[in-house]
């Protein structure tokens, strides 16, 4: 199950559509370093409100993702973090500690509208 | 209601997915709330995952299960892989010889209700665990 990835000015959005296997999770990680790179993006928002389930990988991935994208200089925001997963999350003990975080997309843009425009 | 077990392999990452996809399903129908199917489809998970990282084959069966005061889903995952040698330590947050979180274990028994493992060196794991559903009232 591939993640499409959507090029908005500056940001990149990729929206998981169903649950992700480790493979699929591995593959959007590389896709997305890579885009982040070939189009110079600012910013990346990952929705996961299809996300079924956020186990440890998946959120570790997150975190990689994340971190690599920064190293770039560029921001990574999750959204769609569904109650029910973020309830089973915390159980868990993950905590995607470092990680930017927003509602849902229409938030995530807002968020990353507001911090590119207070910069420029 | 689906009364037997359910078994599903667990070979590759894929079948992770279905485990807990499959898992979640009974526990939807056995009446589990939306919180509680997500718990168990987490816990499920985590135990894949633990049989494709250090076993690399086994199995996950589910089945619905009571006793006199209320229902639940029982959860088996079940391996020939390396076995564990140290319970204690795999058991302690933050223990991981795989060079993940090292939380899989503790982090699933926090996710479940009851948690009941045995694995010793060479012999295989077996980690059985249960969730009870809650509001569950005596017909």
């Amino acid at each position: 199950m591939e993640v499409p990835i959507l090029k908005q000015g500056e940001f990149l959005i990729a929206t998981i559509q169903a649950a992700l296997s480790d493979a699929d999770l591995e593959h959007l990680r590389l896709a997305l370093v890579q885009r982040v790179v070939r189009f110079r993006s600012r910013a990346v928002i990952v929705d996961v409100t299809a996300m079924d389930v956020m186990d440890s990988f998946a959120s570790r991935t997150l975190r990689e993702i994340a971190l690599m994208i920064r190293l770039r200089g560029a921001e990574t925001v999750i959204v769609g973090i569904q109650p029910e997963v973020a309830f089973a999350m915390v159980q868990l003990g993950l905590t995607l500690e470092g990680v930017g975080t927003a509602l849902d997309l229409e938030e995530g843009l807002a968020f990353l509208n507001q911090k590119f425009k207070t910069i420029n | 209601m689906f009364a037997g077990e359910l078994r599903v392999p667990i070979n590759s990452d894929q079948d992770i997915v279905l485990a807990r996809q499959k898992g979640r399903a009974l526990a939807a129908e056995a009446g589990f709330s939306a919180v509680d199917c997500t718990l168990v489809a987490t816990a499920i998970s985590e135990l894949a995952r633990n049989i494709v990282s250090y076993a690399k084959n086994g199995e996950i069966s589910f089945q619905l299960v009571r006793d006199s005061r209320r229902s639940g889903i029982l959860i088996i995952a079940s391996d020939d892989g390396p076995g564990i040698a140290d319970l204690r330590l795999a058991l302690r947050d933050g223990f991981s010889t795989s060079g993940s979180l090292g939380l899989g274990l503790p982090g699933v028994k926090r996710l479940v209700d009851e948690f009941q493992i045995s694995s010793s060196a060479g012999q295989g794991t077996v980690v059985k665990v249960t969730k009870w559903r809650l509001d569950h009232r005596e017909r």
